[in-house]
């Protein structure tokens, strides 16, 4: 009964409640877009690079090393020799290595040059292994296998011959015209930097340095990965799967006081969480942003509420002298606030859906976001329980307001 | 506090008005009734100069007015003693009020109106027929029932306005210078029907307006200056 009066009386004001709905609409949408996308970079963020025990490269800093490394950000500063990758492949406690060597670009796509350990042992998720979507690993110099975004962007196939230039530019001034790239495989998509990237061997990387004369040398023998030129003296990073987790600390220690290069090595846990928290912070601004949008809408309907108590002061003596006490007229006042926010929520779940799930394909092919339509989680129940919360608190005004009118109501 | 003598007969007293002080506030005014009884059945006609304080003692009798020494005792029960929650079921069950205008809630359908009334009454019964048989006794059609209160004239939300005061049988009817937004046909159409109900129901009525002309309707008259005396206080 209480309900449908409020629903009746909520209708005859239909005008400001509308726009107190929408406000409100809007506010909640916000809000949960705000928490939805979060958690979801958030996963997509930690699903970048599992299985990895430990990171190693040139001392720098954690995060410069974790960005790229794994993110393939920023520039390397510094590379440490092959010898010392050799050292840790073979290393008693270490079960694989996979040696990354950055520094090229392909139309602005990062080019790495690691080895076969990188096709079977890189995993990403929840412990995903790579896969090919067409073709099979590179085996030459002149082989590169690309990722699932470089394949759609720049519509490459399987046969397709590519030009990777020196330097990290979109636009590179030394384009290595001489040594055309073969691809022989593309990858699955992942969601993770790995689909921007071009993967040729160590020693391609090597090959496309090469002065003109030389490259001739290497041109007329492809296959061949033991010619003294294509050597590899240097790698920018090694990513480490240990036989057992407990030697981690012990090698970090070995590797972080290792006399015959600079070497650091990473927990990338560690890194990662340290790399989550500076993100933490424009996160947070998000978030208040959001949350203060929310509380001015709900002043809003604090004041739609309390702007409507003259008008209303008729109905609630009709409602006194029915026998109504004060106490149904102040609950009367915060069903209609609830009534407003609840299907405020309601209508934003739905819509926060639709969007998320009309955005999916966009997101994911503009910017490498995979986000899920599901908003529905606790998450978002604790965001609409604390809607609902804050909605009672501010309404209390308005409802202390209609009580204090009803013990004063009159014939 | 009802003394030997009122509770023998105490049965047949409908209200019963004991030594009632009420002190206006912001001002100096004290207004004192030192006894009014009214039996069961009867229908009064309380008059009185605008600002005499009939409203003010209609208020004390719904309940929502609280005297500030005294007894009010309606049908037995002790009113004045309840606590506040116990008065609004109190009177959401035995008190019908009918005021000057603005008795139904606009937004609701006539039907909703007066079904509030039994919803606050605790009136489990078949509320749309009950409803329906006595917007047929105030010659109102019964299509007004799913129409929305505001569409109706003053005159029809003033019948629909006894419809719903009667919904829950109460056995007092208060009703408040009903009229003074009527014409004189819709008045006397008004009263008539009124007062018929209130014989078929046996209803207590106490109808209070300053029009001395609708004394006509009503088995007695009662003025408000017998009942009570006004005195300024420091």
């Amino acid at each position: 009964m209480l309900l449908s009066f409020a629903v009746s009386s909520l209708r005859s004001r239909a005008k400001s409640v509308l726009l107190t709905f929408l406000s409100l609409l809007i506010s909640i949408s916000v809000l949960l877009s705000v928490e939805h996308i979060r958690l979801q970079a958030e996963a997509s963020f930690n699903r970048t690079v599992s299985g990895v025990d430990l990171i190693v490269g040139a001392p720098s800093g954690q995060m410069n090393l974790m960005l790229y490394s794994i993110f393939r950000m920023g520039s390397p500063t510094n590379n440490v020799e092959y010898d010392s990758f050799e050292m840790l492949e073979n290393n008693e406690q270490v079960s694989w290595a996979i040696p990354i060597a950055l520094g090229d670009s392909h139309h602005g796509y990062r080019v790495l040059g690691t080895n076969q350990t990188y096709f079977d042992q890189y995993k990403y998720g929840n412990k995903q292994h790579l896969a090919f979507a067409d073709g099979e690993p590179f085996k030459g110099i002149f082989d590169t296998v690309i990722g699932a975004d470089v394949a759609k962007k720049l519509g490459y196939k399987v046969g397709d011959k590519i030009v990777i230039a020196h330097g990290t530019g979109a636009v590179s001034f030394t384009n290595h015209d001489q040594s055309p790239f073969n691809i022989t495989g593309i990858l699955a998509p992942t969601g993770t930097p790995v689909d921007k990237t071009v993967h040729v061997s160590l020693a391609g990387i090597e090959a496309m340095h090469l002065a003109p004369s030389q490259l001739k040398d290497i041109l007329a023998n492809p296959d061949d990965l033991s010619n003294p030129l294509v050597q590899p003296d240097s790698v920018t990073a090694v990513l480490l799967g240990l036989k057992s987790k407990f030697a981690t600390f012990t090698l970090q220690r070995a590797l972080n006081n290792y006399e015959d290069d600079r070497l650091m090595a990473i927990l990338p846990g560690v890194a990662m969480a340290e790399l989550w928290k500076m993100m933490g912070t424009v996160e947070n601004i998000l978030r208040v942003i959001s949350v203060l949008i929310l509380v001015s809408s709900l002043f809003g309907l604090s004041t739609m509420l309390l702007a409507s108590m003259q008008q209303r002061e008729k109905e609630i003596a009709v409602l006194r002298i029915l026998g109504a006490g004060a106490g149904v007229v102040f609950l009367l006042i915060l069903t209609e606030a609830l009534v407003i926010a609840v299907s405020a929520s309601v209508v934003s779940l739905g819509l926060v859906t639709s969007i998320f799930a009309g955005a999916k394909g966009w997101l994911a092919s503009e910017y490498g976001l995979f986000l899920s339509a599901n908003v529905f989680n606790t998450h978002s129940a604790m965001v609409i329980g604390a809607v609902v919360v804050a909605t009672l608190i501010t309404s209390l005004l308005p409802a202390i307001d209609a009580y204090r009118s009803a013990i004063h109501s009159r014939l | 506090m009802n003394s030997q003598q009122t509770s023998t007969s105490s049965a047949s007293v409908a209200i019963h008005l004991k030594d009632v002080v009420h002190q206006y506030p912001k001002s100096k005014t004290r207004m004192t009734l030192p006894e009014w009884t009214v039996e069961k059945g009867d229908r009064i006609f309380l008059h009185g100069p605008s600002g005499s304080g009939k409203t003010t003692l209609l208020n004390m009798l719904a309940g929502v007015l609280n005297a500030d020494s005294g007894d009010i005792t309606l049908l037995g029960e002790d009113f004045s003693s309840l606590s506040s929650g116990k008065r609004d079921g109190f009177r959401a069950r035995h008190i019908g009020v009918v005021f000057q205008q603005f008795n139904l809630v606009p937004h609701l359908s006539v039907l909703k109106n007066i079904e509030l009334a039994a919803y606050f009454g605790g009136n489990k019964g078949n509320v749309e027929s009950k409803a329906a048989g006595l917007i047929n006794a105030l010659k109102l059609p019964v299509e007004v029932l799913t129409q929305s209160a505001k569409s109706l004239s003053v005159g029809q939300q003033q019948r629909v306005a006894i419809a719903r005061a009667l919904i829950n049988e109460p056995e007092i009817l208060l009703v408040d210078e009903p009229t003074s937004a009527l014409d004189t046909d819709a008045r006397d159409a008004f009263m008539t029907l009124l007062i018929d109900l209130c014989k078929q129901h046996h209803t207590t009525l106490i109808f209070v307006s300053h029009d001395k002309s609708l004394a006509q309707y009503l088995s007695s008259s009662v003025s408000l200056q017998s009942l009570c005396s006004f005195s300024e206080v420091a």
